[in-house]
This record gives structure tokens, sequence and C-alpha cells, in this order.
């Protein structure tokens, strides 16, 4: 790329390098050497190397990998998205805030929270939030003795790690024989040590919790605060509302629910709610809205402090902010019901004999089902995950939750159409045959390269090229 | 469910048909969508519609959107002279051209990596071109942002020589120090600030010394620090952070590395920064792109994030192929016991800074770095002609942003006037520096024009 030079400045800068004092000089940065056709030309023939939501289906459970609308990348590449600065004052910068403050608006009416910092960039920063929450009122309110978070033994990987980060000990809650987190299982592991807990709901499993209000009501008894993973949500938008259930707290990943695209592993957004109690403690900045328009507000009271240099994943709220628009209320609970009857419609496509459930057989999915992998050998849900892969579709979330044996955790989301839930049951029914009768042999055949040594991987001898 | 005067086929809901759905729920074995969530207890059901407004047109949504938008004072109408951890610079159209590739950004963490070579080998690239530029032998393939990053670099160093103590340069980014602040707080950890020199800008060896006590777990450099000012004497201050068993991390500008030495080269532990720069959009905060890096390849077992290396295929050791590795410290492995939580980070970002550096090469970042060191020292002067001003406020040398002092006149009024006039630039300086004057920051980069500067010096004779 040619970059711009103004001879009159570069007559008066002859030797611009020698404005570094010395000591910090450097000679020259080894970078490649390309034309511009030949960098395009090799990013593109990587892309082709990637499997993504526009190329097929991707059913990734936990994850919602639904369709993101294209209108949502144009209109977030409008300048005065793009070339917006995070300092600029904020009078200059309506068009925007007054977005993000409608977008909050929503989001608690969808949650039924009181407010909302949009300043978290994904879940798990999302969940630090909510943790360093739950520590600082408890400091505040002279309850800073309470060390304990409750996490259920089917929770994301995220919880324990934030609530581990937030300062907390890890409180394991074991699921019963129906994959669900029993108000007495809570009751007898809460103690004057409970700082909170951190729940999703509906789980891990796809089953909504449904002794959801006791459990609230048990920590709440205890004398802790209760922490709702939004990862989950699109299973519940206008069925069911977080503070109705007796939540403090919630986090959504607009990412997975609110369709912004995932970016190959970010960026996401994962914007904080809280009840009126704990308003003052969120994340800053929040938007504020005065006689002289929005505001970014820093003077929260209790405030844990920001979590992030700048304002937000501002680009990823404005895609969130046109996905409700696009839909709005109704639109928002057909998704939810559809996404359900996906799910459900894909358990009971699948051959019950090769892809049993573990738990709670008789009970209806929420947003994705959990099976297990039938087979003789260990290793059958990633034999299988990688067979499907040659079907020109993505996998399931593979042994997770951990709590199932050889599992496959499929969420079709609501954006597949019912050809495609057909096919792929038929492809995973077809791959258990296969299997079955010793034909499968390896996989994956058709992919860009084949299966991959996971245990060399394990050793790295190489994080970086050296040239 | 509300069967409205749909199509079969709603743009984002293809089931959304009367016939569908009774086939769907046959195979379920329900009688009504509202089964399915009948194990919903009734107390918590929300019984009525959401208040929210009703679903409008794609064309609706982005004509009202896109006005709202446009309302906001930005480029290409209005000048940015403004930095602090996001920059104005261009990015190339090709940039944005790859980043636009839904193969990368509708795909997720590439945890299936036979179908996701591609992203994998992007943030491969990713890490080795910023150990390149960073001097480093480990990279991770992104964070959230600089501030994110440094308060992740913070922890790790603690976790790492087991004390509870932080230095902070005075002259360090306020968002970064905050952050740290929050990020380090759980661990009970003293944060200290380390003084600067108010003319010159850069660090006080002697308060670093003085300050560098044996619980000292690291100190947090910038370079260039807030005020813009590139800090000579790293490489000695460094020795001694080591003499005291502590970590050195260095938070830098990327763009910067173009013509200063690199943290590796001056003893960088850990290097993080703001990707930002490198072929990405400002977006109002975000997103932007996390950097954070390690000298020594032994630190890498304790780095937050995720890591992609080289390793084979099953059927032949010959065969190389890319995957996530070291996924032992992460998360969805650890658990409690991980090195960060995150999860979901920046890759897309990561992509864009790979192939910003691949099209810049080796010539082209190095024209980079001249025209943005030429434009802003050209700036600081045409500046220091302004009546009331003094430009530059500091001594000590700069790259592309500097402080900008006013007389008799108040930096917030300066700054909210300059914006007035279409022209965004003095972000007030804090008090809280202490530099005994009403300042103003200023960024110039390779994007401004003699003629903006022109424009910006107009704009302050008019309000200072």
């Amino acid at each position: 790329m040619a970059v711009p030079s103004d001879p009159k400045i570069s007559a008066r800068f002859k030797e611009p390098a020698a404005l570094v004092p010395t000591s910090m000089r450097r000679q020259s940065v080894e970078l490649p050497e390309l034309s511009e056709l030949q960098v395009l030309r090799h990013f593109n023939r990587l892309s082709q190397m990637n499997f993504s939501v526009e190329l097929g289906m991707y059913p990734l459970g936990s994850c919602t990998m639904k369709y993101n609308p294209k209108v949502s990348e144009m209109i977030s590449g409008s300048d005065g998205m793009k070339y917006a600065h995070p300092l600029q004052p904020t009078e200059t910068v309506q068009g925007l805030l007054s977005i993000f403050y409608e977008l909050e608006a929503y989001l608690c009416e969808i949650t039924g929270m009181h407010r909302f910092s949009l300043s978290t960039a994904a879940g798990a920063q999302g969940e630090l939030a909510g943790v360093l929450m739950i520590r600082k009122y408890l400091r505040v309110h002279g309850q800073g003795k309470r060390d304990e978070i409750l996490v259920p033994d089917s929770a994301h990987g995220t919880n324990p790690a934030s609530a581990a980060m937030g300062g907390f000990q890890v409180v394991k809650v074991p699921s019963d024989s129906n994959g669900q987190v029993r108000a007495a299982a809570v009751k007898a592991l809460c103690s004057d040590k409970t700082a909170g807990m951190m729940f999703t709901v509906p789980n891990t499993l796809g089953l909504f919790e449904g002794e959801v209000t006791e459990v609230c009501q048990a920590v709440h008894d205890a004398g802790g605060l209760m922490y709702y993973d939004g990862a989950n949500m699109n299973a519940l938008l206008g069925r069911a509302r977080p503070g109705d259930m007796g939540f403090d707290i919630v986090h959504l990943n607009l990412h997975k629910t609110f369709a912004t695209p995932h970016g190959g592993g970010g960026p996401g957004a994962g914007p904080v709610g809280v009840t009126r109690k704990l308003a003052d403690y969120l994340p800053v900045p929040v938007v504020s809205k005065g006689k002289k328009g929005c505001t970014l507000d820093f003077d929260l009271k209790h405030t844990i402090g920001p979590l992030k240099g700048f304002v937000g994943n501002s680009a990823v709220l404005l895609r969130a902010y046109v996905y409700i628009r696009l839909l709005g209320a109704s639109g928002l609970a057909d998704v939810s019901s559809l996404a359900v009857l996906a799910a459900n419609y894909l358990w009971k496509s699948l051959d019950p004999e090769a892809f049993p459930v573990s738990y709670g057989e008789i009970l209806h999915r929420k947003h994705e089902v959990v099976v297990s992998a039938k087979g003789e050998l260990p290793g059958a849900a990633l034999t299988i995950a990688k067979a499907i892969l040659d079907y020109g579709m993505h996998a399931p979330t593979v042994y997770f939750p951990l709590i199932v044996h050889e599992a496959l955790m499929i969420e079709p989301t609501e954006s597949e159409p019912i050809e495609m839930l057909d096919e792929y049951a038929a492809a995973m029914n077809e791959i258990y045959r296969e299997m079955k009768e010793g034909v499968l042999g390896p996989v994956p055949k058709y992919t860009s390269v084949g299966k991959i040594d996971e245990v060399k991987a394990s050793h790295p001898l190489t994080l970086r090229v050296h040239w | 469910m509300d069967m409205r005067e749909y199509q079969r086929r709603h743009p984002l809901l293809p089931n959304l048909d009367e016939s569908l759905v009774s086939k769907m729920l046959q195979k379920v074995g329900a009688s009504s969508i509202d089964e399915l969530f009948s194990d919903i207890p009734p107390n918590v059901r929300l019984n009525r519609g959401l208040k929210l407004p009703e679903g409008a047109s794609e064309y609706e949504v982005r004509r009202e959107v896109q006005e709202r938008l446009g309302s906001n004072t930005t480029p290409p109408r209005s000048l940015c002279f403004l930095g602090g951890g996001v920059w104005p610079h261009y990015v190339p159209a090709a940039v944005e051209s790859i980043t636009s590739r839904q193969e990368f950004y509708t795909s997720y963490t590439p945890y299936q990596a036979e179908v996701s070579q591609g992203m994998l080998q992007a943030l491969f690239e990713y890490q080795s071109l910023m150990c390149d530029l960073l001097g480093m032998e480990a990279c991770n393939s992104s964070l959230y942002d600089w501030a994110s990053a440094a308060g992740e670099a913070v922890r790790m160093a603690a976790r790492v020589t087991g004390r509870k103590k932080a230095l902070i340069a005075g002259n360090a980014g306020p968002q970064r120090r905050a952050v740290i602040g929050t990020y380090t707080e759980p661990l009970g950890m003293e944060l200290e600030t380390v003084s600067f020199d108010k003319s010159e800008g850069t660090i006080d060896p002697a308060d670093l010394e003085r300050r560098l006590t044996a619980d000292v777990a690291c100190v947090y450099f910038e370079n260039p620090n807030y005020l813009g000012i590139i800090e000579d004497g790293l490489a000695p201050m460094i020795e001694k952070v080591h003499g005291a068993g502590a970590l050195a991390v260095v938070g830098v500008d990327p763009i910067s590395l173009s013509l200063v030495k690199e943290p590796g080269a001056y003893g960088a532990d850990v290097a993080v920064g703001e990707g930002q720069p490198l072929g990405i959009a400002m977006n109002y905060g975000g997103p932007h792109l996390g950097i954070f890096s390690v000298k020594d390849i032994k630190l890498a077992r304790s780095m937050p994030g995720r890591l992609i290396g080289i390793t084979s295929t099953v059927a032949d050791p010959e065969v190389k192929a890319f995957s996530m590795v070291l996924q032992a410290r992460e998360q969805h492995i650890r658990r409690e016991a991980a090195t960060s939580n995150v999860c979901t980070n920046q890759s897309l970002m990561a992509v864009a800074a790979a192939s910003y550096l691949s099209i810049l090469g080796k010539g082209g970042f190095r024209k980079l770095g001249e025209a943005v060191i030429s434009n802003s020292h050209y700036a600081a002067q045409r500046l220091s002609r302004v009546k009331g001003v003094k430009s530059p406020h500091l001594s000590g040398a700069f790259f592309k942003e500097f402080a900008v002092s006013y007389r008799n006149s108040n930096a917030k009024t300066v700054f909210g006037k300059l914006s007035r006039e279409g022209v965004l630039a003095g972000y007030p300086v804090q008090r809280s520096f202490g530099l005994g004057a009403e300042a103003g920051l200023y960024c110039v980069t390779e994007i401004h024009t003699r003629d903006d500067i022109e424009r910006l010096a107009t704009a302050l004779e008019e309000v200072v």
C-alpha cells in the first residue's frame, strides 16, 4: 500500500528516523514484501479452508451459530460508526449513544433487569464483571468474608474460571439424575461463606432448571447473590426472564442470541445487567440520559471500575441493536420458539439407540440437545464429529458438558430450515451405522487436511515462524 | 406462536410456517410449541409480549439507523486528531476485503481444526508477525484490547513471581491503569505509581529504583507513553527491574515499532499493546485487538488466551497442520485453575492485523512510520506558532502524539470548542498527571494532510 506523503513536510524532515533517540532507534522490521494481489490470494485461499455459518450447518452446542444478517454488516460499516473515536465529546456522538441507550432498555426488558452496562467485551468478561460486583456488594455490606461461589457441575468452564479470577473458591453443585440442580443440593452447600451462585438456565444439557426459583431463594436466604449466565438465552426470549426467576445479575452473549458474527473466535459482546440494588456497582462506563442528551457515565458510586479501555465493543452492540429492530417483540419470541422446536425435532430425528440422552429422557429440550455417542471404543463422539465434517457440515460441540459420557452437544438454532435438520440427523444416523458395521474408515477424508494429531499439539514445538 | 402474515420463509426464520411447525411438532410428540415450554414453572413464565417495538423491514431499519449514525461528528466530514490508545489510521481496502470474507467472520473458535485451517493459519501468521514486530517469542491469538491485556499481564506476573505488588508508570494511560486496577483487585495487589519527569515526560529512573522492593511482581511501562513520549531510558531501567526479580511489562502502539525499538530488544518480558491501528477501525472503542506476548517461551504456559501452533496429521507426520495448542491452560479444560477465563476473543481483528502488516510490508511499514513522525512534528511546530500555546509542552522525543499546553485557556473548554468547529482534537490531560498546566493531547498520523493541520491550527487560534 502506498503511504501518503506530503513533499513539503518530507522536505522539512529529511531523515524522519532521526527524530527517534539513538538508543531507541530501530533499523528495520522484518515483514513480508508482497504485492497486494499476492496478499489477497493468500488470505482468500485461507478463507476457503475455513468452515462457516454461510457455508453450512454449524450446530456447535452452546455457541448459537445462527445466521448473521448481512444488513448489520452494512450498517456497522457506516462512517458514523467506523470513524467515531471513543474520547470525542459525547455531544458529538449522540446518534450512536442514543442507539446504545435504547439497546440497554431493550436488554432490560428482555431479561427483567433494571440496568445494563454495555462495556464488557465478551461473555467471560461479563461473568468477571458479575463476580466482581458480587465481591464488591458483599464488602460494602460488611459480608466480605463470604468467599465461595457455587457453580453446577454442568456449567461452562468460564464460570469457575471467572469465579476464581474474582478471588472466590468454587464449590461444585452436583446435578441430579435428570441433569438438573435441586434446591436441596444447593441448600446443603450454602453457608455463611456463600457469596453467590452462577447458574445457566437452560443449562448446558439444554434443560430448563425446574427449581430455579427455589435455588435463587436458597442462595438469597443464605445471604448470597444469584448470577445468570445468559449463554443460553436463545431459548427463552419472550418466554421467561431471569429477573422474574430471582436473579440479581445477568450477562448476555450478543454474538449468540443477538446474531452478531462470531469472527472466527471473536469479537463478541457480553453486556451485564443488574437489579436496582446493584445498579451502582456496574462496570463503567454506562450510558445515561439527561437534559443534554446521552452521556457516558463513569461516576457510579460503587462501580467495580472499567474492564475495557474504551466504551465497549461498540460495533458489535450496534449489530445486536439492528437485529432486535429487525425482529421486534414477536419476532424475538418466534426466534426462541423455533430454536427450541428445531432442537427437539433434530433430537427426535436421531436414532435413539445410537444417540441416547443421559439425563431427563422425558423432558423437552430447550435450545440444544446433548446425546451420547454409543460405541464400544472410547472416542466415539470424536469419530462422529470428524465424520460429519465430510458431509459439509460442522460437528456438534464434543465432550461437553463433562457430566455426559461421549457427549455430542447439538444446537441447530432457528436459522436452519427443516431440510437441513433432516439432512443433519440422517448424516449422524448413517455415520453410526457405518461405525457399527466397521466400514467407516479413517475420517475426515474430504477436509483440507486429514485428522490432526492432537497429542502432538499439546506439546507444541512451534508457536511462531522464524525466518 | 402467532402465525402472522408471513410468507413461508421469513428471511431469518425459515420454519415460521404453520404446516412446517405442525410437521415438526408431530415428530417431537408435542401438540403445540407452548407445550415445549411447559417445564417452565408458571410463576416465572412471561405471560405477555415483550415491550419492544415490532419488527421493521431491512430497508426501514437501515435507513433509520444510518441516518442516526450520520448525525455523529466523524471523519470524513470532520477532522480527528484524537489518540490516547485508539488512533486514526488508514485501513487499506484490501484489509477490509479480507475481514469481510464470511468464511472468516461467520466461523467460530477453531475447535474442529480440520475445517478451520484457514483461520488457524491466519492466526498463526498473526502470532508470527507480532513476534517479529515486538521482538518476542510467543504471542497469543488476541485478547479484548490493550487495557485488558495489561490487566492480564499484571495478573500473570503475580502468578509467576508469587508477589503482590505492581509498579505502574505514572505516564501510562489512565484507561490502562484503571483496568489493571479492576483486574488485579481480587488478588489483593498493591499498585504503586512511578513518577515521571514533568518537563521531559519520561520515567524517573531514581524513583523507579527506590520503589523496586523485593515484593514487586512487575513494572508496567508504556512506550511511547500516554503523553506520546518515547521512553529512551528503558533498557537500563529494565535491567534494574530484573535485578529486583520482577518482570518488565511494556505496552506499545505497534505503529511506533516501525521506527522505535521493539520491546524484546530492550529486555521486556511481556509486551502488550493495542492492535487497533493495524487495520482496524476506531469503532467508538471496539472491537479492537489486545496484544499479549512473552519473551521467554517458558512463560507461554502461564499465558492467558488461545495459542495456535503447528502440528501434523495423524496419518502422516510430514503433513503439517495448524491447531490450538497448550489448551490445558484454558478455562474449558482447567476450569477454576485456568490462567484466565477468556473464551471468545478478538480473532477477526487479529486477521485484520496480519493482513495489514502483510499488505504494508517491510518498506511500506517503515514509510508509514516516517510519514507519521514527520506529520506529527510538522503539526507540533505549526501549533507552536499559535498564540497562547506551548507546543509541544514536553521536551522528550515523541512519535505521533504530543501534549500542547494553553496559557490562558481551560483544556476542557478548548476541547469542546474545537469539536464544535468540526475538529476533534486536544483531549484534556487529566490534572492527576501533574503537568502543572492546562494541556490537551494531539495525535497526528499519515492520514492528516498539511491542509488538515492548517485547519487544526486555525481552529485552535480561534478558540484558545
